[in-house]
């Protein structure tokens, strides 16, 4: 197999089924037909250049802690210092600039409702600015990954 | 079978990733004072039990070409929305749909579906789709793409109280 097939399948192929089993980069490696050290080095390249952020579980929500999306109107002229400081904080995992009058949407995660709770109340004191609170009430899709054959 | 709080731990020690080592669990397991076979029974288990709702790569949109992202949302009666819910997240170019609630007046919108794709023409394409196949172009909607990406990494449950 060329490598960018190897490449492709490994983004492809594991993003739902990743092996549990002791040596899961040897059985990826069987399955593809190259090296357990070969796996390993295209992952360590992917991570390194960001296209893999990790290998590892996502949690199906509110089974394990707490999350929330929250949203904010920031002005212009202070939406780099307020994103700034709410990417500072580590129960933030997402934060995007959206083109609205909210313009900053950011997604919260803790251990429980109210660490999360604390998270906005504490954005919202030091930044002067309301924080939007919304919270998943229903999920219709579940992460099943990301299919690179998309459009 | 709920999660006990070896689960915990366990999930709270993988939150930034297996480490990229011929034999990853067992280097968990040892962190944990567990077995390497403890840890991965606890992982199927969690697996089979959709508290784990999928184990594997996480890839980043951006980085692998998808470099538009939107934000679709709609304004639905709450009668409606579980059923458009369910038809939308069909789609496979839909990577997320959740109801969440309205705020009124800033935020009128009730659905919410992300959509990724290679520019933004596509996107705008994927959307007026959904709007026309399900009958969406008379509610209340809007489209918000992304401009910058400031932060996007995994969740990090373990975290306990503001800092």
């Amino acid at each position: 197999m060329e490598p960018d097939q190897v490449k492709h399948h490994v983004l492809n192929d594991y993003q739902r089924d990743f092996p549990l089993e002791s040596r899961p980069f040897a059985r990826i490696a069987d399955e593809l037909g190259v090296r357990e050290e070969d796996v390993l080095a295209l992952l360590a390249d992917l991570q390194a250049g960001g296209v893999v952020s990790r290998i590892g579980a996502v949690v199906r929500p509110n089974t394990v802690g707490a999350s929330t999306l929250a949203a904010m109107a920031v002005p212009a002229e202070r939406l780099e210092a307020v994103a700034a400081l709410v990417s500072a904080r580590p129960e933030v995992n997402h934060n995007y600039e959206r083109e609205h009058t909210l313009n900053l949407w950011f997604v919260v995660a803790a251990a429980d409702q109210a660490a999360v709770r604390a998270t906005l109340d504490s954005i919202a004191a030091e930044t002067g600015l309301p924080v939007i609170d919304l919270p998943l009430q229903t999920a219709y899709h579940i992460d099943l990954g990301f299919d690179l054959s998309c459009p | 079978m709920p999660i006990d709080s070896t689960d915990r731990r366990l999930l709270a020690t993988i939150e930034d990733g297996l480490p990229l080592v011929p034999q990853p669990y067992a280097v968990v397991a040892q962190g944990l004072g567990l077995s390497e076979a403890d840890v991965l029974a606890r992982l199927h288990r969690l697996r089979s039990e959709g508290i784990i709702s999928r184990f594997g790569l996480v890839v980043r949109h951006h980085e692998l070409g998808y470099r538009a992202n939107a934000m679709a949302v709609w304004d639905v009666s709450d009668g409606q929305v579980d059923d458009i819910g369910r038809q939308l997240a069909g789609y496979d170019f839909v990577t997320l749909c959740y109801r969440r609630p309205r705020r009124l007046p800033l935020w009128p919108y009730n659905l919410f579906c992300m959509v990724h794709g290679r520019d933004r023409e596509t996107v705008r394409e994927q959307i007026a789709r959904l709007n026309a196949e399900q009958h969406l172009e008379a509610h209340p909607h809007d489209v918000l793409f992304s401009r910058r990406r400031f932060k996007q990494r995994g969740a990090r449950y373990s975290l306990r109280g503001a800092a």
